[in-house]
């Protein structure tokens, strides 16, 4: 069974965003994403300081089988990337929601997230 | 899945937390945990494979090697009971209908094994040749069952569990014997570069062994491996996959398997003529082995390119987990091999560097 943390707000695509209590968001993606993906070899990061809007691809998860798009699930300006999957990207695979976020944002709104399921309605679709 | 066909194993490798797919028609496990650790359980320690899907064949009659020689374009003659020997049959145009291992079980009693989505094709092309010769062709395909256990704990684990000498099998040759209780016949073949076992069984006996196997090998390492991980493995081997690098279209000249077609053997055979004109013109396209010193994996039907202009196409890529780097092998045009190539990943140019595979050094027996 996938791992669903009820403290995340999910996108159709499966991806994941954190709200932070310093107003920022962190992004990864969900744990049926890796799972269905299987081992990762590659995360292709955006760039710092790229501003993006909700629905966009900001980068691409590779893995053994194939090679998908993520796509962001609000908008906003790249503020971190997380530089350990360039080296360890099986991190994406054994923590999908601690060590394998993918990159930081500073939300446009913030109130984006409230159109985004909750942990029962992703795990719901995705069982 | 309903209308895939199972191995007998199929139940086995789903209480075992294996991945299904559909492979050439069968339900087959294409992972168990991670197609990257039971790459590296197999290099480092043992495998073990359900091969099952393959296909088996009894060839048998007074005119069995007759029938041989012409079908296939390796010299079965050089066979004595007890070898095996790997080779291709073509077509008259030089495209391969299939690569196949040839057993010599005693004369006039050979055993072929085939590829899994080559069944059918094969039985026919083989039948229809049949007719001019007195042989027997019996497809064994549902009564058999096949195991291989590869890496280099293979032959401890095998023999704890056989009074067979193994020690007694060099590599391509093969015996028969009891293995956990189960008649065997114990093939020292496989597809990954590395020593191992082939274990030809009853159906009804697969389960039964797969766990006895399990039980033995766990001290050793042993670990449940998937056609991912063979893929991978035959990858960067540099072992050729037919639907990758042998087709229809390709010879297997083309595919760098020169040494398997024996234009000089005694007897005529399917595709002589045009595997020699290919040998005396050279052949116009090349298989070629490449590694990018990136991660990035180079997905099969990528094109090639040199200086701008596509030169060919890629057959097979995967990552090597041995060498963290993307491998592959390619279809270019033989006048490119020589010249700096490379391919796209979304929009980023990978230098593709040639290689003479195995791409990590193999231990074989």
């Amino acid at each position: 069974m996938s791992n669903t943390p009820s403290d995340l707000r999910y996108a159709k695509s499966h991806e994941w965003v954190r709200l932070e209590s310093d107003g920022t968001a962190v992004i990864g993606i969900t744990d049926y994403a890796q799972n269905s993906l299987g081992d990762i070899t590659y995360v292709q990061l955006p760039k710092v300081g790229a501003t993006l809007n909700a629905g966009e691809a900001f980068g691409v998860v590779e893995s053994v089988k194939a090679a998908s798009d993520v796509y962001l699930p609000i908008s906003g300006t790249v503020l971190a990337v997380n530089e350990t999957l360039n080296s360890a990207p099986e991190t994406l695979n054994t923590e999908p929601y601690g060590a394998g976020w993918i990159l930081k944002l500073k939300p446009v709104d913030a109130a984006q997230a409230n159109s985004l399921m909750d942990a029962a309605a992703y795990a719901q679709a995705n069982v | 899945m309903a209308d895939l066909k199972r191995t007998p194993l199929r139940d086995f490798h789903a209480a075992h937390g294996a991945r299904l797919v559909d492979f050439a028609g069968w339900e087959m496990p294409v992972q168990y945990r991670s197609i990257l650790d039971e790459h590296k359980a197999v290099r480092r320690t043992a495998g073990l494979f359900d091969v099952s899907h393959m296909g088996e064949v009894d060839v048998r009659g007074p005119e069995a090697l007759k029938f041989l020689q012409r079908l296939v374009t390796n010299d079965v003659a050089s066979l004595f009971p007890g070898r095996v020997l790997y080779s291709p049959m073509c077509y008259p145009t030089g495209g391969t209908v299939d690569d196949l291992l040839v057993y010599l079980r005693a004369p006039n009693d050979y055993f072929l094994c085939i590829n899994a989505g080559n069944i059918d094709k094969d039985l026919a092309w083989m039948r229809a040749l049949a007719r001019d010769f007195e042989v027997t062709l019996t497809d064994r395909s549902p009564d058999y069952a096949l195991l291989a256990v590869q890496g280099p704990q293979a032959a401890a684990i095998v023999q704890s569990l056989t009074s067979a000498k193994l020690n007694l099998i060099k590599y391509y040759h093969f015996g028969e014997g009891t293995v956990a209780g189960v008649h065997c016949l114990l093939s020292r073949t496989g597809y990954t570069g590395e020593d191992g076992f082939e274990l030809y069984h009853a159906a009804g006996d697969a389960v039964a062994l797969a766990e006895a196997l399990l039980t033995a090998g766990a001290p050793h390492g042993l670990e449940l491996a998937g056609l991912g991980a063979r893929d991978s493995l035959r990858l960067e081997a540099g072992y050729p996959l037919y639907g990758h690098e042998l087709n229809t279209e390709l010879s297997p000249l083309t595919a760098g398997l020169g040494w398997t077609v024996k234009l000089n053997k005694a007897d005529d055979f399917n595709g002589k003529a045009a595997l020699a004109e290919e040998k005396q013109s050279g052949s116009k396209q090349k298989v070629v082995y490449f590694k990018t010193g990136d991660r990035r994996i180079v997905r099969a039907d990528s094109p090639v390119f040199s200086a701008g202009e596509a030169v060919g196409r890629v057959l097979s890529g995967t990552l090597s987990p041995i060498l963290n780097e993307a491998i592959g092998s390619a279809l270019i045009s033989a006048s490119a091999v020589a010249q700096p190539l490379h391919a796209d990943i979304r929009g980023s140019a990978v230098q593709l560097t040639l290689v003479k595979p195995p791409f990590v050094p193999l231990k074989k027996t």
